[in-house]
């Protein structure tokens, strides 16, 4: 299939008015979304319909539908990652936003003048804007093959984005949300169904362990159905 | 024009541990103490609630408990020929801010500091010669003795509530415990947490190494416990939310569930929150605080408290700041080595072994703040040759952990893919059969290493970031690479499947977090000249102004901080009760 795999909620969006997207039956998907029944509702406020493209397509790269998860998207981490970029760590709570603006060494850490919703939107801008000028389309249309290239190249700064923006730090904030998005208690988006917990085997937020600690210290597995913040309230 | 209050007594600023301890401790001589708290308050019930506390994005990934640096932060740099710039988000440690301080989301882990540490010096000339110490370390004793602070480490962990077994009873080695400890009058109050299957490995495999391994001492209350106080802890649930978290429990030994609020049952304490201390005010002479300025950050309003006597308990890196914004003592000049005020920063070291065992679970969210098995061997240990490695100080080496919570907690193979689907694959194989064995380094003191205050980058308030230059200098680096060919001994041992390169940091970066063990920068000593307070903590210029806290440290050890730090909080309480508020003046 040469159709790269769009996540169906951006495409909705993008879809609005436009008849037939091609090869993509999107009403079709609209019940198995809601049948998911999300902790958090479907739709995006931060993200502009482009940029939805993109992180559904970064996201369902990063975490494909397999044995184990259903895909990113699916898992809620888009959203996740726009609630992230919404709300106030995505325009800055917390970080420190005075000038002069240096580089710095990279010991010295994160130093751009942007929010990391800022940092975001430049970031989906530039890296669409390099696929662009090297494969004549935006990144969501790249094969895997040419995604993994492109996620590659800017988590190692190999990748020269066209508007001066450093790759890693863009890719840092990327990776950080998704993973966020993925382990997250699902009460903020992601993790739909505590589906990365049951994954790993993370119980959650319900621990009463005193017993426990004394059982299952001779390496066996402690079994349990991971309890979300949403379960105990 | 700032607002300026009726006088008090003694004003504390900070309302941490050691504010916590002081205003404990001086809350029954009658006199009037204002705490000073630049953030809100904090309840068990309202602030550590489940599930609203078992959150890892909000607590662990954002911090929420913690120091906001928008505020206020520090400028970073490691080494004086580079230009410092502000540390713009947490990361390498997380200092606290609102009633508690760190204390509030610390993990419990308590040591008392014995003479190899007090005595540094003397211990290693005696033993090496002066000459194995570089001219670059200006290395010194404390001017304490262990004897002197054992009263006060056990009194500390009583009131705290510390789980774990006496290695030494009055000079008896006792099995289970550390052997290399201070000898103690009594035990731990609590016997040591149940031990988890890592510890059980790593008990096994270092004992077969001829080894001294026992359950790391730590404020997670193993029982249900009544402190001398008569405060109240529950027994820890293992619930792997500790570190970063408050307790909902109240098995977390923390300032919050113990000496704040006995504190402020006296009602000749007051506590006022949402005020943030810019400095201590001094007379014209410069020799004598006469209060403290602060603004009230819910509206905004500059205040100025007048008192006898200033007690700084910020946490060692803003009592340093607040030093250096207030003109007390001889700021640091690295060039020339002149000045105290700021010299002798150090930091922790680190070196981990990351091993993964095909078929067995360790459960890694069965846990808590401190448990896990340790070894002593390579640092108290006096008989644990340096001369042929060439180095100072040692590494305390463990396994165990605080908690398996996935954003932050997910060990995978060397070359496994940083996502996709064999990612996926191996995170969920290796979730929960990962260990890993982890070193605890000393930091000796080095000229390069020191705090001053930035010439550019400001804080809220327009006042100048405290600026921190550091790195590991050669000393500590032979220690940490040494440290990290120990961890993969130990870790072999444990007889893994497969096994990550060994990892030492080369350079300090402020980014991934380390440790929140920063240590120095107004140290305490015998002599005016080159300590910054006497050992009562109590400053040599300024006399009516103590400095409390790890600032007061000469350099860091492999055991985490707040054992030392509570013990000489209680032992300056003492001296101030007893002798300075009789005589007010220098107490040394
Ligand atoms: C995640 C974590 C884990 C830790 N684990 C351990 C451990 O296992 N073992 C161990 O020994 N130590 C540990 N520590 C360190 C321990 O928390 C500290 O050593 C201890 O809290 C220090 O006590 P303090 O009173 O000096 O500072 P704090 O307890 O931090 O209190 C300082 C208070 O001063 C306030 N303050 C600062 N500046 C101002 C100002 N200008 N005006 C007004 N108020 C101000 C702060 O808001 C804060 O409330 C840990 C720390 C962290 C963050």
């Amino acid at each position: 299939m040469s159709q790269p795999k769009v996540g169906r909620r951006a495409l909705l969006l993008l879809a609005g008015g436009v008849a037939g997207t091609a090869g993509s039956p999107a009403a079709a998907q609209v019940p198995a979304a809601a049948a998911a029944s999300p902790a958090v509702p479907v739709g995006y406020t931060f993200l502009k319909p482009s940029e939805a493209v993109f992180v559904e397509a970064v996201v369902t790269h990063m975490i494909p539908a397999d044995e184990l998860t259903p895909d990113g998207v699916e898992l809620g981490i888009a959203t996740f990652i726009d609630r992230a970029l919404a709300g106030s760590w995505g325009k800055g709570d917390r970080l420190y936003m005075h000038g002069p603006w240096k580089t710095g060494t990279p010991n010295q850490g994160y130093q751009l003048p942007m929010t990391p919703a800022e940092l975001y939107r430049a970031g989906i801008a530039q890296t669409n804007a390099w696929c662009e000028t090297t494969h004549g389309k935006t990144f969501d249309r790249l094969t895997a093959t040419e995604k993994e290239t492109v996620l590659q190249d800017l988590s190692q700064a190999r990748l020269k984005l066209p508007g001066g923006l450093p790759a890693r730090a863009f890719f840092d904030v990327v990776y950080q949300t998704v993973m966020e998005g993925m382990f997250a208690d699902p009460i903020y988006g992601g993790n739909r169904d505590k589906a990365a917990w049951k994954m790993v085997g993370f119980p959650g937020v319900m621990a009463n362990n005193a017993q426990n600690i004394a059982i299952f210290n001779d390496g066996r597995r402690f079994p349990n159905e991971p309890v979300s913040i949403a379960d105990m309230s | 024009m700032a607002r300026r209050l009726p006088p008090v007594d003694i004003v504390i600023v900070g309302m941490g541990w050691t504010g916590g301890i002081m205003a404990r401790e001086l809350g029954p001589t009658g006199q009037k103490i204002v705490v000073l708290e630049r953030g809100g308050p904090r309840s068990t019930e309202e602030d550590f609630a489940v599930p609203l506390i078992r959150d890892e994005l909000r607590f662990a990934q954002r911090t929420d408990l913690m120091m906001d640096t928008a505020k206020d932060t520090v400028s970073v740099r490691n080494n004086p020929t580079e230009e410092a710039l502000p540390m713009r988000r947490l990361g390498s440690f997380l200092p606290g801010e609102g009633v508690g301080g760190a204390g509030a989301h610390w993990n419990g882990v308590s040591w008392r500091w014995a003479d190899h540490d007090l005595k540094i010096r003397s211990t290693y000339e005696a033993r090496y010669g002066a000459k194995f110490i570089p001219d670059d370390m200006p290395l010194c004793d404390w001017g304490v003795s262990y004897a002197e602070l054992e009263p006060y480490y056990e009194k500390f962990e009583y009131i705290a509530g510390v789980s774990g077994k006496a290695g030494n009873l009055r000079g008896r080695l006792q099995p289970g415990g550390n052997p290399f400890e201070g000898a103690r009058k009594r035990d731990y109050p609590l016997p040591p947490l149940t031990e988890n299957y890592a510890g059980r490995l790593f008990t096994e495999a270092t004992k077969g190494l001829g080894l001294h391994p026992f359950a790391r001492p730590t404020a997670n209350a193993s029982r249900p416990y009544v402190n001398p106080d008569g405060m109240q802890l529950g027994q820890c649930q293992y619930c792997g939310f500790c570190e970063r978290f408050g307790c909902e429990s109240n098995a977390k030994g923390s300032p919050n569930i113990t000496v704040i609020p006995v504190a402020l049952k006296n009602p000749n304490v007051e506590l006022r929150n949402w005020s943030w201390v810019q400095k201590v005010m001094l007379d014209s002479t410069g020799k004598k605080a006469v209060g403290v300025a602060y603004v009230n950050v819910q509206t905004g309003e500059e205040l100025e408290q007048p008192a006898d006597l200033v007690i700084l308990c910020a946490y060692g890196l803003s009592n340093v700041h607040l030093m250096l914004l207030s003109g007390i003592g001889k700021p640091y000049d690295p060039q020339s080595g002149v000045g105290v005020i700021g010299s002798h920063y150090a930091y922790q070291g680190t070196a981990s072994q990351q091993m993964f065992f095909e078929g067995k679970n360790f459960n890694p969210f069965l846990a808590t703040g401190g448990l896990g098995a340790i070894i002593d061997d390579y640092h108290a240990d006096q008989g644990f040759d340096r001369g042929p490695l060439g180095y100072i100080g040692g590494s305390t080496i463990t396994a165990g952990g605080s908690g398996g919570r996935p954003i932050g907690y997910r060990p995978t193979p060397a070359g496994t893919p940083a996502w996709g689907s064999d990612w996926k694959r191996a995170t969920a194989k290796w979730y929960q059969s990962a260990l890993s064995v982890n070193a605890l380094g000393a930091v000796m003191p080095h000229r390069q290493n020191f705090l001053d205050l930035d010439p550019t980058y400001r804080n809220r308030f327009g006042q100048p970031l405290l600026r921190m230059t550091f790195d590991f200098k050669d000393n500590d680096q032979k220690q940490n690479r040494h440290a990290a060919e120990l961890c993969t001994q130990i870790g072999k041992a444990m007889n893994p499947t497969r096994v990550n390169p060994a990892f030492y940091p080369r350079s300090w970066s402020v980014v991934p977090y380390q440790s929140t063990h920063n240590t120095g920068g107004a140290i305490m000593g015998r002599e005016p000249g080159t300590s910054a307070v006497n050992t009562w903590l109590q400053s040599w210029d300024v006399s009516n102004v103590f400095v409390v806290g790890a600032s007061a440290f000469p350099h860091n050890s492999a055991y985490n901080p707040t054992g030392p730090v509570a013990a000489l909080a209680y032992r300056t309480a003492e001296a101030i009760r007893d002798r300075y508020l009789k005589r007010p003046g220098l107490l040394a």
